[in-house]
């Protein structure tokens, strides 16, 4: 079973060189750390930058730059500042190649619903549902299982939805899974000591494993 | 030469009233108009609707207005950080419309370019599209959106000249000059007035025809939210 750095790092793997990606808040945002060396990609952060650097040394840091998340962060070389409309202009157009983002649950169908629980407190969708509407590859990281064991792959998403038929693959705790476009979660991979029967009952939507499937390498 | 310079924040918003639309540049604390939000504080006045991207946080930005009861209605993407507003909210007494974030950017574009809507995914098959016209282009499903009607737009610029010419400084950019297209009266506050001609007009932002009062703020206190830093080797 991974942890979250462990979620972070295999989804790393699907980086490709040349790549713009935008990172959610949560694991997402881990995956910055697992970058493999040689692999040049730019981070947008979608109030307003491309070419994202890692924190500020303790006392250069600056309020006028922030991330997403509101953290204090740094430029690099050939970073850019844009406007908030540029930078959701940018996000519909499918300038940026990968979206990553943290889900409460996906659907069969690649439904995603990850801003709204019933009877707490909202705090609001941000860019999430602009990411998931435009994004040409969308990456999920997320907890297969909740606390009490239940599957949060389901045949068809209980929470309000943030988007429809969007998500193309989920990397969790337990597995690497493709959705198929016809529906369907398609076991690509297993997380080490984790078995295809225990990835079947953590699945409530429809599960498809066909041949063997291999353990994931992640490091 | 047109001068678009007032001499503070009190004077800029001297005809802002009860039940007024604003829009207010930032995202979080950065690149808010901390001077226009203090005088508006200070005159009281109620029932405002705002438009801007985060509702502050308790005790600065926003957040100060809604201490004061000062907002009927916020309209924004993300609310997250804020007890008082969760408070307000949860016994009925303040009105949230949650947006989708590029939906409230491109609404401002849309307003500052003279386009009544927009088309856009973000929100198609959820609750966002209750209500909305759905039109389909080239088989894919879009959510029509209009343009907002603000009657003032605060926004914070980091230099500025007479002629309300403005200059942006790193993300603190964000909202602001969007929203400044778009107000029917746009309030530029900034950290450096300079006179008209000071400025490489190559490296002006948002043109001055877009901005009916300027300022230097007195001060500017930038919060930071989330101060994250990491440890020289």
């Amino acid at each position: 079973m991974l942890d979250k750095n462990g979620i972070a790092k295999r989804i790393a793997k699907e980086i490709k060189d040349g790549y713009y990606v935008n990172l959610g808040i949560g694991i997402p945002t881990l995956v910055a750390n697992y970058i493999p060396n040689g692999i040049n990609v730019e981070l947008q952060s979608e109030n307003g930058l491309l070419g994202m650097g890692p924190f500020p040394f303790e006392g250069e840091e600056d309020p006028d730059l922030i991330n997403a998340g509101k953290q204090t962060i740094t430029t690099l070389p050939g970073s850019s500042i844009f406007d908030s409309a540029m930078s959701f202009g940018m996000i519909r157009a499918q300038k940026i190649d990968l979206t990553i983002l943290g889900a409460m649950e996906v659907s069969e169908n690649g439904d995603i619903a990850n801003w709204k629980i019933p009877g707490k407190m909202v705090k609001g969708m941000g860019g999430a549902m602009d990411l998931v509407a435009s994004a040409k590859n969308i990456i999920v990281a997320m907890q297969h299982i909740n606390k009490a064991g239940e599957s949060k792959l389901l045949p068809a998403c209980t929470l309000p939805l943030t988007g429809v038929k969007c998500i193309k693959k989920i990397v969790t705790e337990l597995a690497v899974l493709d959705v198929l476009p016809e529906g369907g979660f398609k076991l690509l991979e297993r997380a080490p000591g984790v078995s295809v029967d225990f990835i079947k009952q953590s699945t409530a939507g429809k599960l498809v494993v066909e041949g063997e499937i291999l353990e994931m390498l992640i490091d | 030469m047109i001068n678009k310079v007032v001499s503070n924040a009190d004077e800029a918003i001297k005809d802002i009233a009860n039940g007024h639309t604003l829009m207010l540049g930032g995202f979080g604390l950065c690149g808010i108009p901390e001077n226009c939000i203090a005088a508006l504080v200070k005159k009281g006045v109620k029932d405002l609707t705002c438009i801007s991207n985060n509702a502050g946080v308790d005790g600065f930005g926003i957040g100060l207005m809604l201490e004061t009861r000062q907002v009927k209605k916020m309209i924004s993407s993300y609310v997250g950080e804020n007890a008082e507003f969760e408070r307000q909210l949860l016994s009925g007494e303040l009105e949230v419309e949650l947006i989708p974030q590029g939906t409230l950017a491109t609404r401002c574009l849309a307003a500052g370019y003279g386009i009544p809507a927009i088309f856009t995914p973000a929100g198609v098959g959820t609750e966002v599209a209750d209500g909305k016209e759905t039109r389909n282009f080239s088989g894919k499903d879009y959510l029509m959106e209009y343009a907002f009607d603000a009657d003032f737009a605060l926004v914070k610029a980091w230099k500025g000249d007479t002629a309300g010419n403005l200059i942006f400084r790193s993300t603190s950019r964000n909202f602001n000059p969007i929203m400044a297209m778009a107000g029917k009266v746009t309030i530029a506050e900034v950290e450096e007035l300079v006179q008209a001609g000071e400025l490489d007009p190559d490296h002006i932002h948002t043109p001055g025809v877009y901005v009916h009062r300027i300022f230097q703020g007195e001060a500017y206190e930038k919060r930071i939210e989330q101060r994250t830093v990491r440890k020289k080797d």
